[in-house]
C-alpha cells in the first residue's frame, strides 16, 4: 500500500518535471488561475516579473526589429493626485508586416515612502480606492486618456501588498488594465495592514483572443452521419461507486445491521436471563387458559 | 436531470429518460434481444429527439389567433394629407407622416386601406395625387420619387432622381400641364429639377440648376402657362428665383437679389409673383415680388401690425391668397397683403391657430381654413380667399382636452345635399391623433401617438374585491342553449364563416381576458406606454384596448421647454402585501430637449387612473436614471439621476430616503460608455454631500480603445430586474459548471473605424468586430475576442450568464449569430461533496467584484439568415423555464429561437448523455422554423423593440412589440407545463370522473349480491 502512494508521488514527480520545463516553452495566453504559476517568485522590494509574452512567434522573426520601451506607473490615494510608482519596461516587437507588439513585460516597482505609507493606511481605515494609472498609448503617453483602475485599498494587504496586473493591449495601445489583489476579497473587508510594506507584483500581458469560426462542415456532417449509424458509441467508463452504489449501500446496511445485533446478543443473554425466567411461566399459563375460552 | 429543468426544456427528455430505464431491465434478458431492442431504441431515440427538435416550440391553430395576441395598425403623426373624393365610390384620404408612413385611410370610418412604411432613412417630402389614380411622393431628400396605385396602393413605378448637392425638395403636379401627351410631375430635389412622366416614371428632362446650395422654399406654376418658377434662397441672405419652361426645361430667367434684413426660414407664399418672409431676427416682414424680371423688396417692421410686440415672430408656411398669418408669441395675426405691396391686419387670434392651405372650391372661389383651439372645444373656421368678412363655414367641436392644441389642419370640400359647399376638416392634434370633423362633430379619430413609442412599463391591475360582483350580465337559456348548439356546429365542422365568427366572439368573452382585475395567472395587466408625443397610454393586456391616456402637462411645449422629449418611464411606487389598496404609479423621466445637458422634468402618474400626481422642473440635466434597490417607508422606490456635470441626486427628495441611502453610499456604482470619443468610465459616489440630496462623483476606472482602430459600436446590458433560478448548470457527465451571474456585466461590441459604414463599404481584411465583457465595478476586462472579416451592425442581448449578438461575416457574406457563455471558476470547488458536508465551501459567502474573477467562457458561431432589428429574450417569473431568444426580423415579425441552438457546447457527434442533456448536434446555421413566429401571420411594421414581462406563471411569459404597430401575445417558451390549455376539456374529465365512480358503484353492489348469493348458497 505505502509502495503504490510512493509510486503514484513519484510519477506526478516526473510529471511535473516533465511539465514545467514545457510550461516555460509553451507561450500561453491564458489568464494563469494559480498564482504558483507565474514564473519568478517576487522579491521584497524592487519586485521583477516577467510573464510569458502572450504573442505567438512569427516566422519572420529574424526581420523583426526590436526596441525596448518604457512607461510609467502612477498611483493615487483617494483623490489625491496621481504620483509615479513603478515602471514597466517592454520589448516592442515590429513585423515585417508593421503590425507591433509589446512582449517581455518587466516591472520594477518603487519603494512606497513614508508619506505614503501613511496616505495608504488612511484609505485602508476608510475603505477607499487605491487608484493606479497607465498611459493609453505607451510611445507616447499618455495617448487619447490615461487607463484608470482602482481597487478597494483594504483588499491589498497579505503579509506584504499584493497585486495582479492583466494589462490589455492592442499593438503599442493599452485598453485596460485589470487590477486587484490576487487573493478573493472577501465582503466585509475586515481593515487589516501589511506586516511589510512592499509590493509583491504580478502581471500579464494580455492580447485578443481570435473568435472561434463559424464551423463550415455541411459533407462532415453527412459524412459522419452515415458512419455513425454502423458505429457503436461505447457508454462512458463510470467508477466502481457510480456503477455498484445501489448494491453496495443495502449492503452495507445489512453489515451494519448485523454487527449491530451481534452487540446487542452478548447483552440480551447477559441482562435477558434473571429478568426473563420468572415471567415466563405466567405466559405459559395464561395461553392455555385464553385458548380454553375461545373454545 | 430533471434536478434540473432549464436546461431540459421538452417533455420528450423525460421520456427518453423513462426507455433508457427500460433499456436497463431489458439487457438482462439477453443480448441478441438487448442489442436488437437497442437499435430500434436508437432510431425511436434519434426519432424522439428529431420531434423534439422539429416540433415548433411556438406555433398556434388558426382559430386560436387573436385569443391570446392583439395587434394594432397605426400610421404616425400625420405630415401631409391629400384627399381623393371626386369620383363615385371609396372617399379616402392619401397621408404622409413623421413615421415615413404612406397610407390611404377611409374618410367615414378612418380605416385604413392600405399603407407602406417606407425605411427609416426615407423621409417623406411630399405628396400628390396625379392623373387621379396615382399616388406620388417624392422622399429621401427628394432623391427618390415613386407612384402607387390609388385603389389599391401597388407600387406603379420608382424613379431615383441624381443630383449634386442636397436640398431642401419639393414636389409639383400640374394638373393641367402636358408634353408629348404625357402628364407631367415635376420634382425638385438635390440641386435638379426632373420632369418625370406620370404614366411610366421616366424623365423627360433634366435642368440642374448649377448654383450651389440653393435652397428651394415653392415651386409655382403661373396660371393657364407653360412656365415654372422656382423661388428659394441662397444662404439666408440672397433670394433667388429661376423661371423654366416647362415643356422643354430651358431656364429662361435667373434673376437673384440680396435680402436685406436676411431671411429667417419660413416663408408663405401670397400669390404667384409675392413671397413674404421673417428676417433673421424674427421682427421684421420682408415682402418680396418678383415680376418681369424685377425683384423688389419692401419692409415692415412687426411692430407697426402690433403694438407692444417683443420677442420673435414666426411665419407659418402656407398658402393663401393675399393673406398670410404671423405667430407672435400668444396671439395670431392674419396679415392681408395689398396689390402694392402694403400690409394691414386683417384679425387677430388669441389661441394657437392652424391655418390650412387654398382650397379650389369652384372654377374662381377659393376657401381656406383655419381652427384655433379654446380650452374645452375648437372652433372651425372656413373663410373664401379673397373675402375676409365672410363665412363660409364656422362650427365649434367639443374636444377631449387630452389631445392638446390643434398643429394642423387640411380641408376638403364636398357638395351638400341642398347643392351648398359642405367642408370637412382633417385636424392633427398636438397629442399626435389624428381627426376628421364634419358638420360639427368629431366623425372619428385615431391615436397614432401609439405609433412612436419611447418606452414600455407593466403596472397590475387592482386585486378583485369581495363582494364586488365583475361577473358580467347574467346571459339567458336561450343565449346559452345557441350557445353550445354553436360550439357543436363548430366541433362537427357545419359552422358558416359567421357562425366561426360567433364562436370566437364567445370565447373571448369567455376567457374574461379583458376585466379591470388581476388574475391568477398574471396575463392581465396595464402596458404603461410612453409615446414621443408626450402622451402616456394605459393599455389592458386582454385586448389592447386604452385604459386611459394623458397628455402630460410637463411634456408639453412652454415659454421655459422649447422642445421637451420623453426619456424613460421608471415604477415609482409599487404597493404590495399590506397596501394593496394605494394605486401603483410611475415616473415619466424627460428633458427639455434634445441635447444631454438640456434641464430635466420629472411627473409622476398614477397608472389606475392617469392622472398626474405631481410634477417637477429640475435645475439640473438629466442624463442617466439608475433605479436603486430601496424603498422608502411609503414604498416609493430610490432613484439616482446623473447629470451632464456628473453630480448625483437622490429622488425622492425626503430625509427619510436620505437616511436609507447614506449606509449604501459607498456601493453605489455606475459606468458610461462615450461612444464618440471611445471610452468607457466608471464612477462612485463620494461620501460627503455637496447638498442634501446631491453627491458628487468620482471617476474610478476607464477603459480607453484606440481610436485609430476601434469604434463603440453596440453596449448592452443584463436587465437588472431578471431573475436566475439555478446557478449552477449540470452536464452531461454528472458534472456541475457554476454560471458567472453579474448583475454588473456589460457587453461592449466594437468595430474598425473604416467599417463602421454600411456592409459592403470596406474590404474583409480592414474590418474586424471586437467584443468585450466588462465588469462595470471594478472596470476588469474580463473577456476579448476578435472576430476578423466581420462588422456591424451589432444587436445584443445579455441574459444570465450568456450574451449573444448578431453582425455581419464578410468573408462568409453572411449574417452570424456569437453566444458567449461566462463560467464562474472560483466555485468549481464546491462540487466535491465532503466540502459541502463539512461546510467548507464558499456558496454562501458573499460575492464580491474586487476578487479576481476567475472565470472561463465558452463560444461559438452561427451563421443566420436574416438581418436583425432587435433581438430580446424571455423572460419568466423564477427563471425556470428554459430561454428563447425573441428575433425582431427585417420582415417586421418576431421570430423565436430556442437557446439551444445557440450552445457552446454542441458537437457534431454529441454522445448519449449529452443528447439527453439536450444538446443539438453542431449545425453550421440556426435553423428558422416558419412555425416558431410568435407574431404568426402579422407583420409589426417599423419594429423598433421587444418587451418581455413575466407573468405570474412560471411557464408562460408576456410579449409586446412595438414599432409603427404594435403586437402582444403571451408565449411559452417550453409550452405550458404548469397548467391545463385552454382547450381541456374539463365536461369529458367530469364525465369520465362520474362514469367510474356509477362503475365503481355498480360493481360494488353486484360484488355484494355475489356475496350475499354464496352465503345463502
Amino acid at each position: 500500500m505505502r509502495k503504490g502512494v510512493l509510486l503514484v508521488l513519484f510519477t506526478l514527480c516526473f510529471v511535473l518535471s516533465l511539465f514545467a520545463p514545457s510550461h516555460s516553452g509553451f507561450q500561453s495566453d491564458e489568464l494563469l488561475v494559480d498564482d504558483d504559476e507565474s514564473s519568478s517568485v517576487p522579491k521584497s522590494d524592487q519586485t521583477t516579473v516577467t510573464t510569458p509574452s502572450p504573442t505567438p512567434r512569427r516566422k519572420f522573426s529574424d526581420s523583426d526589429s526590436d526596441s525596448k520601451i518604457q512607461f510609467t506607473l502612477e498611483h493615487a490615494f483617494g483623490d489625491s493626485d496621481f504620483a509615479p510608482a513603478g515602471t514597466f519596461s517592454a520589448r516592442l516587437k515590429t513585423s515585417a508586416h508593421g503590425g507591433q507588439t509589446l512582449t517581455k513585460l518587466r516591472f520594477s516597482r518603487n519603494a512606497l515612502t513614508d508619506a505614503e505609507k501613511e496616505n495608504f493606511k488612511n484609505l485602508v481605515d476608510g475603505d477607499d480606492f487605491y487608484k493606479i494609472r497607465l498611459p493609453s498609448n505607451v510611445l507616447s503617453p499618455p495617448g487619447k486618456d490615461f487607463v484608470v483602475t482602482s481597487v478597494r485599498a483594504r483588499c491589498l494587504p497579505r503579509e506584504t501588498l499584493d497585486e495582479h496586473f492583466v494589462i490589455h493591449t492592442d499593438g503599442v495601445n493599452i485598453l485596460g488594465v485589470n487590477y486587484g489583489a490576487p487573493a478573493p476579497c472577501s465582503y466585509p473587508r475586515p481593515a487589516k495592514l501589511p506586516s511589510k510594506w512592499s509590493f509583491n507584483s504580478y502581471t500579464i500581458l494580455k492580447n485578443t483572443e481570435q473568435a472561434p469560426r463559424t464551423p463550415l462542415f455541411i459533407q462532415d456532417v453527412l459524412k459522419n452521419g452515415e458512419e455513425g449509424e454502423g458505429e457503436v458509441v461505447a457508454p462512458p467508463e463510470r467508477s466502481f461507486w457510480a456503477k455498484y452504489w445501489m448494491y453496495v449501500i443495502p449492503l452495507g446496511l445489512i453489515v451494519v445491521n448485523a454487527v449491530t445485533q451481534a452487540m446487542n446478543m452478548p447483552e440480551e443473554q447477559a441482562s435477558g436471563q434473571p429478568g426473563g425466567a420468572p415471567a415466563a411461566p405466567g405466559a405459559v399459563q395464561r395461553a392455555p387458559s385464553s385458548a380454553a375460552r375461545r373454545r | 436531470m430533471h434536478k434540473n429543468p432549464s436546461s431540459s426544456p421538452s417533455r420528450s427528455v423525460y421520456l427518453v429518460t423513462l426507455i433508457d430505464e427500460t433499456r436497463r431491465e431489458k439487457k438482462t434478458l439477453g443480448k441478441d434481444f438487448s442489442s436488437a431492442m437497442a437499435t430500434m431504441l436508437r432510431v425511436f431515440l434519434l426519432l424522439l429527439s428529431l420531434l423534439s427538435l422539429t416540433a415548433p416550440a411556438f406555433s398556434l391553430y388558426e382559430d386560436q389567433v387573436g385569443l391570446a395576441d392583439w395587434h394594432q395598425k397605426y400610421i404616425g403623426k400625420v405630415k401631409d394629407a391629400v384627399f381623393h373624393t371626386q369620383k363615385t365610390g371609396r372617399k379616402r384620404v392619401v397621408v404622409s407622416t413623421e413615421e415615413n408612413v404612406i397610407a390611404s385611410l377611409d374618410l367615414r370610418h378612418g380605416e385604413i386601406f392600405w399603407r407602406h412604411v417606407l425605411g427609416p432613412n426615407d423621409a417623406i417630402d411630399g405628396i400628390d395625387i396625379a392623373m387621379g389614380k396615382y399616388v406620388i411622393t417624392l422622399s429621401s431628400e427628394g432623391s427618390i420619387l415613386r407612384a402607387w396605385n390609388l385603389p389599391d396602393g401597388q407600387m406603379v413605378w420608382e424613379s431615383f432622381l441624381q443630383g449634386p448637392y442636397s436640398s431642401k425638395s419639393s414636389l409639383l403636379v400640374p394638373a393641367s400641364l402636358r408634353v408629348d401627351k404625357d402628364n407631367v410631375i415635376l420634382a425638385f430635389g438635390k440641386g435638379c429639377i426632373h420632369a418625370i412622366s406620370a404614366i411610366h416614371g421616366d424623365t423627360l428632362w433634366k435642368k440642374d440648376l448649377e448654383a450651389d446650395s440653393f435652397e428651394i422654399q415653392y415651386m409655382i406654376q403661373a396660371s393657364d402657362s407653360d412656365v415654372i418658377h422656382l423661388v428659394g434662397f441662397v444662404g439666408s441672405s440672397q433670394f433667388d428665383s429661376y423661371t423654366i419652361d416647362a415643356k422643354s426645361g430651358e431656364l429662361i430667367k435667373h434673376d437673384s437679389a440680396a435680402i436685406p434684413g436676411g431671411y429667417s426660414g419660413q416663408a408663405a407664399l401670397v400669390s404667384s409673383n409675392t413671397l413674404v418672409v421673417m428676417d433673421s431676427a424674427g421682427s421684421t416682414v420682408t415682402t418680396i415680388s418678383f415680376h418681369d424680371g424685377k425683384v423688389t423688396f419692401n419692409q415692415t417692421p412687426v411692430s407697426t401690425l402690433i403694438e407692444d410686440f417683443v420677442g420673435k415672430a414666426i411665419i407659418s408656411a402656407s398658402k393663401l391668397e393675399g393673406l398670410f398669418s404671423v405667430k407672435t408669441g400668444t396671439l395670431t395675426l392674419f396679415v392681408r397683403v395689398t396689390v402694392e405691396g402694403k400690409l394691414e391686419v386683417v384679425n387677430k387670434v388669441d389661441y394657437a391657430t392652424a391655418v390650412s392651405d387654398l382650397l379650389a372650391i369652384s372654377e374662381d372661389r377659393q376657401a381656406f381654413a383655419f381652427v384655433h383651439s379654446r380650452s374645452t372645444d375648437i372652433d372651425l373656421t372656413v373663410k373664401l380667399g379673397a373675402d375676409w368678412n365672410h363665412d363660409l363655414l364656422k362650427e365649434s367641436v367639443k374636444m377631449d382636452q387630452e389631445r392638446g392644441s390643434v398643429k394642423k389642419v387640411f380641408i376638403n370640400n364636398y357638395i351638400r345635399t341642398d347643392r351648398s359647399h359642405g367642408f370637412r376638416a382633417l385636424i392633427v392634434m398636438e397629442d399626435h391623433s389624428l381627426l376628421l370633423v364634419q358638420q360639427g362633430a368629431i366623425v372619428w379619430s385615431r391615436e397614432d401617438a401609439l405609433a412612436s413609442v419611447i418606452d414600455v412599463k407593466t403596472s397590475e391591475l387592482p386585486v378583485e374585491k369581495k363582494g364586488v360582483s365583475v361577473a358580467k350580465v347574467e346571459e339567458t337559456l336561450f343565449e346559452w342553449l345557441q350557445g353550445h348548439v354553436l360550439k357543436l356546429k363548430g366541433t362537427l365542422m357545419l359552422a358558416s364563416p359567421d357562425d366561426m365568427a360567433a364562436i370566437q366572439a364567445l370565447r373571448l368573452k369567455a376567457s374574461g381576458k379583458s376585466k379591470m382585475t388581476r388574475d391568477h395567472n398574471g396575463f392581465r395587466k396595464l402596458l404603461i406606454v410612453l409615446t414621443k408625443a408626450g402622451k402616456i397610454f394605459a393599455l389592458h393586456t386582454g385586448d389592447g384596448r386604452i385604459i386611459w391616456s394623458r397628455l402630460l402637462n410637463s411634456l408639453r411645449q412652454s415659454a421655459t421647454c422649447e422642445a421637451p422629449t420623453g426619456l424613460n418611464l421608471f415604477p415609482w411606487h409599487v404597493p404590495h402585501h399590506h397596501a394593496l389598496d394605494e394605486n401603483p404609479s410611475v415616473l415619466v423621466v424627460s428633458r427639455c430637449g434634445p441635447s444631454d445637458d438640456a434641464l430635466g422634468l420629472l411627473s409622476f402618474v398614477d397608472t389606475y387612473t392617469g392622472k398626474e400626481l405631481s410634477s417637477a422642473s429640475l435645475d439640473h440635466s438629466v442624463v442617466q436614471v439608475i433605479p436603486l434597490p430601496f424603498m422608502d417607508s411609503t414604498e416609493q422606490r430610490l432613484h439616482l439621476l446623473i447629470d451632464a456635470s456628473g453630480q448625483a441626486h437622490l429622488y425622492p427628495k425626503t430625509s427619510d430616503a436620505l437616511s436609507i441611502f447614506r449606509p449604501e453610499l459607498s456601493n453605489v456604482y455606475w459606468y458610461s460608455v462615450e461612444a464618440e470619443t471611445g471610452i468607457i468610465k466608471g464612477y462612485a459616489l463620494k461620501e460627503k454631500a455637496s447638498d442634501n440630496y446631491s453627491f458628487d462623483t468620482r471617476s474610478i476606472w476607464s477603459i480607453v480603445f484606440p481610436s485609430e482602430s476601434e469604434k463603440i459600436i453596440k453596449s448592452s446590458a443584463r436587465k437588472s430586474n431578471e431573475v436566475v433560478h439555478t446557478q449552477a448548470k449540470v452536464i452531461a457527465d454528472q458534472d456541475a459548471m457554476f454560471k458567472y451571474i453579474s448583475k454588473n456585466l456589460l457587453f461592449v461590441a466594437t468595430v474598425a473605424p473604416k467599417a463602421s459604414g454600411d456592409i459592403g463599404s470596406s474590404t474583409p481584411e480592414e474590418s474586424w468586430l471586437i467584443v468585450y465583457l466588462i465588469d462595470t465595478i471594478t472596470g476588469r476586462i474580463l473577456q476579448r475576442m476578435t472576430h476578423h472579416g466581420a462588422q456591424g451592425p451589432v444587436e445584443a442581448v445579455v441574459s444570465e450568464n450568456w450574451v449573444i449578438y448578431h453582425y455581419f461575416n464578410l468573408r462568409a457574406h453572411r449574417y452570424e449569430m456569437s453566444v458567449i457563455e461566462i463560467y464562474d471558476q472560483s466555485r468549481a470547488d464546491n462540487k466535491d461533496v465532503w466540502k459541502l458536508i463539512l461546510g467548507k465551501h464558499n456558496l454562501t459567502s458573499p460575492v464580491s467584484s474586487y476578487s479576481r474573477p476567475e472565470v472561463m467562457t465558452r463560444s461559438q458561431s452561427y451563421f443566420f439568415t436574416h438581418s436583425v432589428k432587435s433581438i430580446a429574450v424571455t423572460s419568466t417569473a423564477k427563471g425556470i423555464t428554459s430561454k428563447q431568444l425573441l428575433i425582431g426580423t427585417v420582415g417586421d415579425q418576431v421570430l423565436a429561437l430556442d437557446k439551444r441552438f445557440l450552445d457552446p457546447r454542441r458537437s457534431v457527434n454529441p454522445t448519449q448523455a449529452e443528447k439527453e442533456e439536450g444538446i443539438i448536434p453542431l449545425a453550421d446555421s440556426l435553423p428558422i422554423i416558419p412555425q416558431s413566429y410568435v407574431t404568426h401571420a402579422l407583420k409589426v411594421e417599423g419594429l423598433r423593440g421587444i418587451e418581455t414581462v413575466p407573468a405570474k406563471l412560471e411557464s408562460t411569459t408576456l410579449i409586446f412589440a412595438y414599432g409603427v404597430d404594435l403586437f402582444f401575445t403571451r408565449f411559452a417558451p417550453s409550452r405550458t407545463y404548469d397548467s391545463l390549455t385552454e382547450d381541456f376539456s374539463y365536461a369529458l374529465l367530469l364525465l369520465t370522473i362520474v362514469a367510474l365512480v356509477a362503475a365503481i358503484f355498480i360493481t360494488w353492489i353486484l360484488s355484494e349480491k355475489k356475496e350475499l348469493r354464496d352465503k345463502w348458497r
